[in-house]
């Protein structure tokens, strides 16, 4: 087993793991952050989406020893004392989800979008979120939801969300 | 006890887009999913699965395994055999029969075990069951179960699995034939005989992988003592699921509750009876203790449900200006090896619309089904109705060009005028309402129809020309459909083994809050916001008033949970019929306070007003408080304000529209790129216009999917090549476009709120709209003729093999020999690499 710690929405957190333990397994069965979602075993699927010092990440495709000393931030975390963050209120708003499973890892991709200054375009989004399967919506709402929580979050005073 | 304050002013929710109240939890994260659920001295089962598709089990030794950490206990297919009081359920046994006479054989049904006892017949069988005290340790455990396998000749399509001297999967039958089924209505054969023009193509349906992004898995929780068993499950039926696992296993049925928690998505594979389920009852009996078992993607690419894989020969008979005459179409269907719950019965969903929403004088419809060594394939959204679109569709554009008129013109000339009460049509059913000629001239105009056929024209000879470039294709789609599942007696005579009507029970609480309690089992459809909206307007509260309760057997003992785009048309009536009852109890109540007689009561702005004296009034949630103080009620009148309806739907209900595709093919990759996509549906009177948008939306992607991406391929040893997330194309934003959605509206004439459903329109009309599209743009360079997938390494091949290119597959004349004598190519793997190149705009 080795010891790891990380800061995990803003909270500092440590455990013992076993090497081989996947980073999505240890949010999920070891902290119990259980908003991340597995949904497939080929790292196709991107419901598994967190993000690790700034950056979003495949959490099904990184061991939980290499989060050792980083800063994660889950689905858990965007929310503040009962408000939802702009990005979670643009999904509710545009109807960006349907049965839920894949929306964590989708609004934690739009976040990264929005953060690393990617561009807003229809293609430029839909192209971001290649690696993001959702069967259920046809992700045209999904890409309206990320664009206009853009507008919001690239305010001048930009407004970061989760534990940065 | 203080007064109830007065309820906002009665506004109509139904109708409006109310934003979901489902949506905070799946939101933040909070939502409850089956992989969410642990509990104490939980365990872990994983299984055995065998890799051969085909064999004779010759030994199955568990006891190596019993050896490894953590594993508690391990069983083999005949350890557990004692645990079955019947096998896997088939609840719609179809036989050899010819309507309306009965069927002329038993239905042919293979025994089925949860674990295969003695043999296996398809690869992903379960062999062995692992239990352990954690996820790693039950999956290291099941590499030391030993079996040995004796191989069988392998049987990898349906035309294999008839011919003469095919192995036989199932001795007990003595074919691999499930049954012939069929019937004809009209003279249709004499029609066929003499009518002008016959037009006559094969298609043929790949094989999909649903791919819920949620997969499978199940825990379930033992009260040994009392042997009681909670049964949480990713599953569309928790009502049907609970009456089939007592059967299954003998439990008494008051002994079991079944929880859907949150599901991640079903699309029709999680509305089966699984082998895992009833394994996992069994194993926590044997243990005493709560197990768990979650799929993994690829074991879900074989352990769960396929679609379609479906060969049809469709024809039609029309005079020479096109009118159509007749419709006829056989089927040819690969079950796979065994039937699963509704396996049988899904072309027949199909059976009576493969005349489209035209106008015919006779038809007829006959399907063949048969076993193969292949995952069953079942319910996939849409479920036999996109099959039946798919080839309507495709024939009326080959009948165009026969005739010389155009996609348009052959459907304008067709179409069933506008209707508002049942009218029987040429397969025998009677169709609701409809107004289809006004749903297309609005896709039409949405999608520029005239602009592009013009632009089409003048580009694509060019481009022909010039031998490099991209084609422009339009692609019609007037579909219609079969929801609403079902009038009861209508399921009993096509031997359907359950009802199809569905319960709601409303609970007006003296807080004036009211409680819904509904037979159906949402799983992304937003059922709790509808019903909220429905019971808002019908009794004078708001939303936010109502809580939605379902899913949970032990709170909704009644139900018949939610496939076939069936829960608003039935459930949601259900929900409207309660209401009634509701209401007319609060009248009696209202009339006897206010001292009036109940004709001098208006149901008005949500409250019964006195005629004449509007401010003379009473609300559904001051009736609630003064029927649960029972103070002063009418004589013989009963405390409280709660009401059940259980609604059996007179008829199916027969959503409709048009979608247009306008698509580019370029010549050089053939690759397909979406220019514009219009869909133009009607599904009667709408509830909530943000939810059924979003269903369009989802229907329309899984279609352009099955029209450009997806195909599961077996090889000739029955293993599936495309076997997980990488090989199987599931589509990401990058490769779809933004869709144009708008709607007509023609009331519903089977149910009080005018409902028809709209789940399943995107993927029932799409995927012919893409494939007339591609085929209407290459038919510029020489291919007369093209088939699902129209990926881009099939449209290559058959632009290069027109050109003479020689190494693409020869494309088939009218005569339609084509899509069967293609075998389907591996093209999964042709263009994954070009995901990356940036998709659709």
């Amino acid at each position: 087993m080795r010891r790891i710690t990380c800061a995990v929405n803003g909270v500092q957190r440590e455990a013992e793991v076993e090497p081989r333990q996947l980073l999505v397994y240890f949010l999920r069965e070891t902290l119990g952050l259980t908003g991340t979602n597995v949904g497939c075993d080929t790292s196709s699927c991107g419901a598994c989406t967190v993000m690790v010092d700034g950056k979003t990440v495949k959490s099904c495709t990184m061991l939980a020893v290499q989060a050792d000393g980083t800063e994660i931030t889950t689905i858990e975390g965007l929310a503040s004392n009962g408000e939802l963050h702009p990005l979670q209120e643009a999904f509710r708003q545009h109807h960006g989800l349907q049965c839920g499973y894949c929306t964590p890892g989708m609004i934690m991709a739009g976040l990264g979008l929005i953060q690393d200054g990617s561009g807003m375009s229809d293609a430029e989004v839909r192209l971001g979120l290649e690696g993001n399967l959702c069967r259920c919506t046809g992700y045209q709402n999904i890409v309206t939801a990320i664009q206009e929580a853009a507008t919001t979050l690239r305010q001048p005073a930009d407004v970061q969300g989760g534990s940065e | 006890m203080t007064q109830v304050a007065e309820p906002e002013a009665a506004k109509q929710f139904v109708g409006g887009g109310v934003l979901r109240k489902e949506d905070p939890e799946l939101l933040t994260g909070q939502g409850r999913f089956i992989d969410d659920i642990t509990l104490p001295g939980m365990l872990w089962m994983s299984f055995v699965r065998t890799p051969v598709a085909h064999a004779n089990l010759t030994r199955v030794d568990v006891s190596a395994a019993l050896e490894m950490p953590g594993v508690v206990a391990a069983f083999s297919g005949q350890d557990l055999a004692s645990e079955w009081a019947i096998g896997m359920p088939c609840a719609w046994p179809i036989a050899d029969r010819v309507l309306p006479e009965e069927p002329t054989a038993d239905p042919r049904i293979p025994d089925h075990w949860p674990v295969a006892q003695d043999k296996v017949r398809y690869s992903g069988e379960i062999v062995a069951v692992v239990v352990a005290d954690s996820r790693e340790h039950a999956a290291d455990a099941i590499e030391a179960v030993e079996v040995d396998y004796e191989e069988l000749p392998v049987v990898t399509s349906a035309e294999q699995a008839l011919a003469d001297g095919a192995q036989v999967l199932h001795e007990s039958l003595g074919t691999n034939k499930v049954y012939t089924w069929g019937f004809k209505n009209g003279d249709v054969d004499r029609i066929f005989d003499e009518a002008p023009v016959v037009v006559k193509q094969r298609y043929y349906h790949p094989r999909l992988i649903p791919n819920a992004i949620e997969p499978r898995g199940v825990v379930v929780s033992p009260v040994a003592s009392q042997g009681e068993f909670t049964i949480y499950s990713a599953t569309q039926i928790p009502h049907i699921l609970k009456v089939l696992m007592a059967l299954v296993t003998g439990i008494h049925e008051a002994k079991i509750r079944v929880i859907a928690p949150d599901v991640g998505g079903g699309f029709g594979s999680k509305l089966n009876f699984y082998a895992e389920e009833a394994i996992a009852v069994a194993v926590a009996k044997r243990l005493g203790v709560p197990v768990k078992w979650i799929e993994e993607r690829s074991e879900g690419y074989l352990a769960t449900i396929h679609g379609r894989d479906v060969t049809q020969d469709m024809e039609v008979a029309a005079t020479e200006e096109g009118k159509l005459l007749a419709a006829r179409v056989k089927l040819l269907c690969d079950f796979g090896a065994y039937s699963q719950l509704v396996t049988p019965g899904i072309p027949i969903l199909g059976a009576w619309l493969y005349h489209g929403p035209y106008h015919a004088d006779a038809y007829g419809f006959e399907c063949v089904g048969a076993y193969t060594n292949k995952t069953p394939t079942d319910a996939y959204r849409g479920a036999g109705r996109p099959e039946a679109t798919y080839a309507v569709e495709r024939i009326m554009d080959a009948l165009a060009l026969r005739v010389g008129k155009s996609a348009a013109e052959i459907r304008e000339l067709n179409l069933i005028p506008r209707f508002t009460e049942a009218k029987e049509i040429a397969s025998g059913l009677s169709f609701d309402s409809g107004d289809y000629p006004a749903s297309f001239a609005k896709a039409k105009e949405l999608a520029g129809y005239d602009e592009v056929r013009r632009e089409q024209a003048e580009r694509n000879p060019r481009v022909a020309s010039e031998g490099k470039g991209k084609l422009l294709g339009v692609g019609i789609s007037t579909y219609i459909e079969m929801c609403g599942l079902a009038p009861s007696q209508v399921l009993a005579a096509l031997k359907y083994g359950a009802g199809g009507w569905d319960a709601a029970t409303i609970r007006c609480h003296p807080t004036g809050k009211v409680t819904v309690i509904t037979g159906t089992s949402p799983h992304g459809q937003g059922h709790v916001t509808t019903w909220s909206q429905i019971a808002a307007d019908a009794l004078g509260v708001t939303p936010d008033d109502v809580e939605v309760l379902h899913g949970d057997t032990a709170i909704s003992p009644t139900g018949m949970d939610t496939y076939g785009s069936r829960s608003l048309s039935v459930g949601g009536t259900a929900l409207y019929k309660a209401a009634e009852k509701i209401r007319a109890k609060a009248k009696r109540i209202a009339a006897h306070e206010l001292e009036v007689s109940e004709d001098d009561l208006e149901w008005r702005e949500g409250k019964f007003q006195v005629a004449g004296a509007p401010d003379k009034a009473k609300s559904i949630p001051e009736i609630a408080f003064s029927a649960w103080t029972a103070h002063a009620l009418p004589a013989d009148e009963e405390p409280g304000l709660f009401a059940t309806a259980v609604y059996d739907p007179p008829n199916f209900t027969f959503p409709a529209g048009a979608h247009i595709a306008v698509v580019e093919v370029d010549t050089e990759t053939g690759r397909t790129e979406i220019v514009k996509y219009v869909a133009v549906d009607d599904c009667g009177t709408i509830i909530n216009p943000i939810i059924v948008d979003g269903q369009v939306q989802g229907g329309v992607a899984q279609g352009i999917a099955e029209a450009l991406y997806e195909e599961a391929i077996y090889d000739d040893d029955g293993v599936l090549v495309t076997g997980n997330m990488s090989t199987y194309r599931v589509p990401s934003a990058a490769e779809l476009p933004n869709f144009t959605l708008d709607r007509t509206v023609t009331p519903s004439s089977t149910n009080p709120m005018g409902v028809k459903g709209i789940g399943e329109a995107g993927t029932i009309a799409a995927p012919p709209a893409i494939v007339n599209a591609v085929a209407d743009a290459v038919r510029a360079v020489g291919v007369d003729f093209i088939d699902l997938p129209v990926s881009a390494e099939r449209v290559w091949r058959a632009i290069h093999s027109a050109r003479g290119g020689g190494d693409g597959e020869r494309a088939a004349p009218d005569t339609g020999t084509g899509a069967a004598s293609m075998t389907p190519q591996a093209s999964a793997f042709g263009d994954a690499d070009e995901r990356s190149e940036g998709g659709a705009q």
